[in-house]
């Protein structure tokens, strides 16, 4: 709105207009990724493609005949961007959504278990940070626990949680989300903790003098200020969970999922279904964190916080 | 050493007498002295100081001579080490937990999620008030501080001197006999601080209540009170007691009338004598 008037204002550089605002940059940036892609795709595929000139016995091949047979091959080393949209259009858009083919299908699944991990992580982070502000002895015991449980690499813990889910008799969607609570609770309590003792002295001293309990300073003080702070934490929360979710997939010996797609497509070569599960787990991280960007600015629009 | 031991003696007889039904603030021998990484330190030592109901008391004094630390011993906020204290006859965490007094803040410490009058609201909400009750004073203080029509506005949409005036409003919503006040004009310009303490003079003389104000100009002092402590610094405490024979009824132009300026300058000279063994 005001970078129309604003650009005309400003000097003659031609590419003034398309630099201001969020739209120019972020195409810019877009046009760039996908013209390296394509140079990447060329590149790589090139021995492959010898190859298989060699093994025809052609040995005159043009410059601009390699070049579109690298970007059209079945199994390339890197697909090209066009390669992988035509995949997802064609198991997203050509496919019934029950269809075991169907790409919406199996983001339905990760998307479930995410959001399930998320909800579960986030309450256990929120509940985690309360109990470390307002107990002494928890904040010496629980914190580095909390610490340490991040050290552990996720691939090696995920199978062990859904094998022991699965011996208790615990499978299909929990096990996975577990695995998702286990990576977003963390930046959940360590956003929440920070933002529940961020009130400034002043403010905690002027709820001493109305002697108000520990209650009410948490819901009139502490947990308005936290907000921003959890926020922030529930973007990186859900990012993370959706990386569980997607190693939560793996070992289940890749049934449904983003992640059973990623390995089914590794261990037939589909490098092209790789990348299209790839894509649309980015584009459903991008997703889901704006979503949280949305009600972040909302909510804080209503807390007057954000003019 | 005898006479003033004596003095002490025959006070505290009167105090017992009296059960001075009329005394807000009691202070004898009351040091404090935090524990800090360098050594003690003496925030405060051998303070003996007596506040009776309606009075308009300041505390003045450079930087670090305690009158803030005073201030916030009298709120409960912080413990003395040494001494006695009682505020309305008990001790300063009973008067806390009865709300005997409403604090005012050096910045005005308003929740920026909450609206003014939602500010205003805080205190009333904590003691459990009920939404009419919560409402009226709401109102009635807003008017008081003459802030009557900003109560859905933000803080950030207020100037600083409006700000302050909503913190005073809060601090009156709890309706104490008596107001801590905390260098609460200390960050605003001259101009603004003149009408606000002409304003809290006004307020005084309505409402009636004991008004302990901590201040490092001496004008502001003099203008409102009438009893300036003046307090020296290492270690904190009393220099000189000063009851002021200004009427209680006075205008900004009082500061040009030789009364005043006889004030002010047993205030200086008390402040350049507290100072003077510094360097």
């Amino acid at each position: 709105m005001t970078d129309a008037s604003l650009s005309q204002t400003r000097s003659m550089n031609p590419f003034a207009g398309l630099m201001s605002g969020t739209i120019g940059p972020v195409t810019v940036v877009v046009l760039a990724i996908i013209a390296l892609w394509y140079i990447s795709a060329v590149a790589l595929n090139t021995q492959f493609q010898q190859d298989i000139y060699a093994r025809a016995g052609q040995s005159d091949v043009s410059f601009s005949q390699l070049v579109t047979d690298t970007l059209f091959q079945e199994r390339p080393v890197l697909p090209a961007p066009h390669q992988v949209l035509v995949e997802i259009w064609d198991t997203t858009v050509n496919k019934k959504i029950t269809s075991k083919r169907s790409l919406v299908y199996h983001t339905g699944i990760t998307l479930s278990s995410t959001l399930l991990g998320f909800l579960i992580g986030t309450t256990l982070g929120i509940l985690l940070a309360i109990g470390i502000v307002h107990s002494r002895v928890l904040d010496k015991s629980l914190m580095p626990w909390v610490i340490s449980s991040q050290t552990i690499p996720i691939l090696a813990i995920a199978p062990m949680i859904i094998v022991v889910l699965n011996a208790v008799g615990i499978s299909g969607l929990l096990p996975k989300a577990m695995i998702s609570t286990y990576l977003s609770f963390f930046p959940v309590t360590v956003g929440m903790v920070k933002g529940l003792r961020s009130p400034e002295v002043i403010h905690m001293d002027l709820m001493h003098t109305y002697s108000a309990t520990r209650i009410q300073a948490f819901w009139k003080l502490r947990l308005p200020y936290a907000v921003p702070y959890l926020f922030t934490s529930m973007k990186i929360g859900m990012a993370a969970s959706l990386v569980g979710a997607i190693v939560g997939e793996l070992p289940t010996g890749a049934v449904a999922g983003l992640g059973a797609r990623l390995l089914a497509g590794s261990y037939y070569g589909q490098t092209v279904q790789i990348w299209s599960a790839l894509l649309m787990a980015a584009f459903l991280a991008g997703s889901l964190v704006a979503l949280i960007g949305v009600i972040e600015k909302r909510t804080l629009k209503r807390m007057g916080m954000a003019g | 050493m005898t006479a003033l031991a004596s003095a002490k003696d025959t006070e505290m007889v009167v105090n017992k007498q009296s059960a001075s039904p009329n005394r807000v603030i009691d202070i004898e021998n009351l040091s404090l002295t935090f524990e800090t990484n360098d050594g003690p330190v003496n925030a405060l030592s051998d303070i003996d100081l007596k506040i009776e109901e309606g009075d308009f008391v300041s505390f003045i004094g450079p930087s670090g001579c305690g009158k803030t630390t005073l201030l916030r011993v009298i709120a409960d906020l912080e413990k003395p080490t040494a001494g006695s204290i009682s505020v309305n006859g008990v001790s300063p965490e009973q008067a806390r937990l009865n709300r005997a007094y409403g604090y005012v803040f050096q910045a005005a410490a308003l929740y920026p999620w909450r609206t003014i009058a939602k500010n205003v609201a805080l205190p009333l909400e904590i003691m459990g008030l009920s939404k009419a009750e919560q409402q009226q004073r709401i109102s009635r203080n807003m008017e008081l501080v003459n802030l009557t029509g900003f109560e859905k506005k933000y803080p950030w949409q207020l100037s600083g001197g409006m700000q302050q005036r909503a913190s005073i409003a809060r601090a009156l919503a709890v309706e104490p006999d008596l107001l801590l006040m905390d260098e609460p004009f200390g960050a605003l310009d001259e101009i603004v601080r003149d009408h606000l303490n002409e304003q809290l003079l006004q307020l005084w003389a309505k409402t009636n209540k004991t008004v302990v104000f901590v201040t490092h100009s001496i004008p502001e002092a003099v203008f409102l009170s009438t009893k300036i402590v003046v307090l020296c610094p290492r270690p904190g405490r009393i220099y000189d007691v000063i009851e002021s024979d200004l009427p209680r009824e006075r205008s900004l132009d009082i500061r040009e009338t030789p009364e005043f300026l006889k004030v002010a300058h047993r205030v200086r000279e008390g402040l350049k004598a507290g100072h003077s063994y510094e360097d």
